[in-house]
């Protein structure tokens, strides 16, 4: 695994199993990359407390908003927890939006009210970033309900970490989601660590996949370190699913590089332990895999690199130059009634 | 004798003195452990009492707090730690249905001694989910003791005080005075329940707050005494029962009144203390009672809506010359 040429040799075999167009690979890699060089530069902004309150990012976690985006339709939905600038970028949030939200400006995608855990883009079927842990599994659930009541063959992803995992209404709505073969894919981003505890110091459970099959729920664990792994998955399962069959429930085996938040340190693991994850670096092994099986040239890969480093600076001046809502704002958007009577003594 | 501490190892001080104390106490919640807690007030307490009695919990809010209720009818004394009251919304059935009333619904066979703690109210940019104050809410149940204190000697007095109690006590502290100081006696000591402290006499108004707003009222109090105006402060410590004779007694010599008070207007801290003033001390009052809440929203994140919706010391200001009659 250490040797560039080992790391070559298995870029092949995985090249060989999964043969994917050249569009294919350019479109997780661009991805991969739009979503990692965002979150660096959200880091850069909090430190120059540009950005404030909390900050979770993405970084290490990118093969799964390709790999997922490749495999549904712009019309399916998606919701998702706090750590979820890169599920939104997925979508179609522009880096724009994005930043211009962390900012708090008035551009934001909505409108700086909601800051780095709430995006929300209704065109773009994006239910949003909860910042309660757990409670978009049940609010999935019912988005998938909704998609059957109203007769479509779209599906909900119900996005949640492996902290997430243990609140009781997991439970609930894999029970009710099954009974009424609802159309939801339910993904579980097992990165390993709620905050700063590992998922062995939670359950006897450690293989999350597997509490679906108290519900007789189809259930797998995938590999979140590669975008064909994730896509495959998300391909199999979103047919089931379309078939009427009911929902799915996939582990995705992934790894949050940074700490929880940006006020975590991260003591509770090894160097180590997460050198072994970034040797499998999604992006990296992407962008070897397209050089090696000749889908793009290293010039035309600096390229994108040049282009996606452009796309990101010009967030931040656009976040910049941005105004932030002007204080009347508070007032709008907390009842869809436009006289609604505030008590303002 | 006595030091400066901060409100984080006042808090801790109460929990290793009461668990030295007593072999019942335990602390449950997520992350309080190896993690030192969320914000560090149980820092080394795994050390000291080991896994038995300082007890990492997986993110299950309505779970582990019923585990606590049943541990404390079972006779156990459990301090729950909710790394902010924002998640214990998920645990208010355990609260409110079972821990408020298992006094009543036993007649008096089964008392939940517990104490659910942790911080409230608005901690910066952290917009709509993570920034309530839910004081009112648990003060409205029958059956609960609700303290909200960020003094440090006081919140470790209470703290103990609440441990020791024998019904269920609501906790409030704020994510943003963790670092707070003040002058903590060394030795034991306890703060009772249902007692506010005035802290700062005056002549004039009557300012009362609680929380962090306390401190917001207090620099309005100081602004006042520039312009000559004396504002005596009271910080009710407790939200129920409610210390309403500190209240009346300050009223009867100011004859004016403002509330600070963080939590949303509807049915509010403010409201309460609004309405037994003008039931006891009606004749007493030159103006009506004003008070300075949150606004009645969401709070969003912009730091400008943050600004409009928080109460400040320009606005306690205004509401204070406004009960004075002084405009400007
Ligand atoms: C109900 C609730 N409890 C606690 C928290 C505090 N909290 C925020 S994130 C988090 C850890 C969640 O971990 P996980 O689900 O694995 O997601 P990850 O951060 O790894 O993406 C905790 C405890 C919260 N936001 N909501
Ligand atoms: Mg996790």
């Amino acid at each position: 695994m250490n040797s560039v040429v080992e790391k070559k040799k298995m870029a092949k075999q995985q090249g060989k199993k999964a043969e994917y167009s050249k569009e294919q690979y350019l479109f997780w890699y661009e991805l991969m990359l739009r979503i990692r060089r965002f979150e660096e530069k959200a880091l850069q902004m909090y430190g120059q407390q540009k950005i404030r309150g909390f900050c979770h990012v993405y970084i290490g976690q990118e093969a799964i908003a390709a790999g997922m985006e490749s495999a549904i339709r712009k019309e399916d939905c998606i919701v998702t927890a706090y750590r979820q600038h890169g599920i939104a970028l997925g979508r179609g949030v522009t880096p724009r939006e994005a930043m211009a939200e962390l900012f708090g400006k008035f551009t934001g995608i909505v409108k700086g009210k909601g800051g780095s855990m709430h995006f929300f883009s209704a065109p773009n079927n994006y239910f949003g970033g909860n910042g309660i842990v757990g409670a978009q599994i049940p609010i999935g659930t019912g988005i998938a309900f909704a998609e059957k009541y109203k007769g479509t063959d779209n599906l909900c992803v119900t996005m949640f970490g492996d902290g997430a995992a243990r609140q009781g209404a997991l439970h609930e709505s894999f029970n009710m989601a099954m009974t009424w073969k609802l159309p939801v894919l339910f993904i579980v981003e097992n990165n390993g660590y709620a905050m700063g505890t590992s998922v062995e110091r939670t359950s006897n459970i450690t293989d999350l996949f597997k509490l679906g099959y108290a519900y007789d729920m189809p259930s797998e664990a995938v590999d979140g370190m590669s975008p064909e792994s994730v896509h495959e998955a998300i391909t199999k399962a979103a047919a089931h699913i379309r078939s009427g069959a009911g929902p799915y429930f996939l582990e995705i085996r992934t790894y949050r590089y940074k700490g929880h938040s940006v006020s975590d340190p991260a003591k509770y693991r090894t160097k180590e332990e997460v050198q072994s994850y970034q040797d499998r670096d999604p992006l990296k092994t992407t962008e070897e895999k397209i050089l090696e099986l000749g889908m793009a040239s290293a010039e035309e890969i600096q390229a994108i690199k040049e282009r996606i480093r452009m796309e990101v600076e010009d967030s931040v001046q656009f976040a910049e130059a941005s105004p932030y809502p002007p204080a009347s704002e508070l007032y709008t958007d907390n009842y869809t009634q436009e006289d609604y009577p505030f008590i303002r003594d | 004798m006595s030091r400066e501490l901060t409100l984080r190892d006042a808090l801790r001080e109460a929990l290793i003195e009461e668990m030295q104390r007593d072999e019942r106490v335990f602390l449950m919640g997520e992350e309080v452990a190896e993690y030192d807690g969320a914000y560090k007030v149980s820092k080394g307490l795994l050390q000291e009492f080991g896994p038995k009695r300082v007890i990492d919990t997986p993110i299950a809010e309505l779970g582990f707090t019923g585990i606590g209720v049943g541990a404390a009818m079972n006779g156990l004394r459990p301090v729950v730690e909710f790394m902010t009251w924002n998640f214990a919304v998920l645990a208010l059935d355990q609260i409110v249905n079972n821990a408020a009333k298992t006094l009543s619904q036993s007649a008096g066979q089964f008392k939940c001694p517990i104490v659910f703690r942790g911080p409230s109210g608005s901690a910066g940019q952290l917009a709509q989910q993570h920034s309530q104050t839910f004081e009112s809410w648990l003060a409205n149940v029958p059956g609960l003791k609700v303290i909200s204190c960020i003094d440090p000697a006081d919140a470790k007095g209470l703290l103990k005080s609440a441990i020791r109690d024998d019904d269920p006590v609501c906790i409030m502290e704020s994510e943003l005075l963790y670092a707070h100081k003040g002058i903590v006696p060394e030795g034991e000591y306890l703060v009772p329940i249902g007692v506010a402290a005035i802290r700062r006499p005056g002549t004039d108004v009557t300012l009362v707050s609680y929380n962090k707003m306390i401190l917001t009222a207090l620099e309005a109090a100081e602004e006042l005494a520039k312009e000559g105006i004396s504002a005596e402060v009271i910080d009710l410590r407790t939200i129920r029962p409610l210390d309403v004779r500190t209240i009346v007694e300050s009223v009867k010599k100011t004859n004016r009144l403002v509330v600070i008070d963080e939590s949303w207007p509807f049915a509010s801290v403010s409201s309460e203390v609004a309405y037994v003033v003008q039931k006891q001390a009606f004749d007493y009052l030159d103006a009506p009672v004003t008070r300075v809440n949150a606004a009645d929203t969401s709070l969003p994140f912009a730091p400008t809506l943050v600004e409009e919706y928080l109460p400040n010391a320009a606005k306690i200001i205004r509401a204070v010359k406004e009960v004075m009659y002084l405009h400007k």
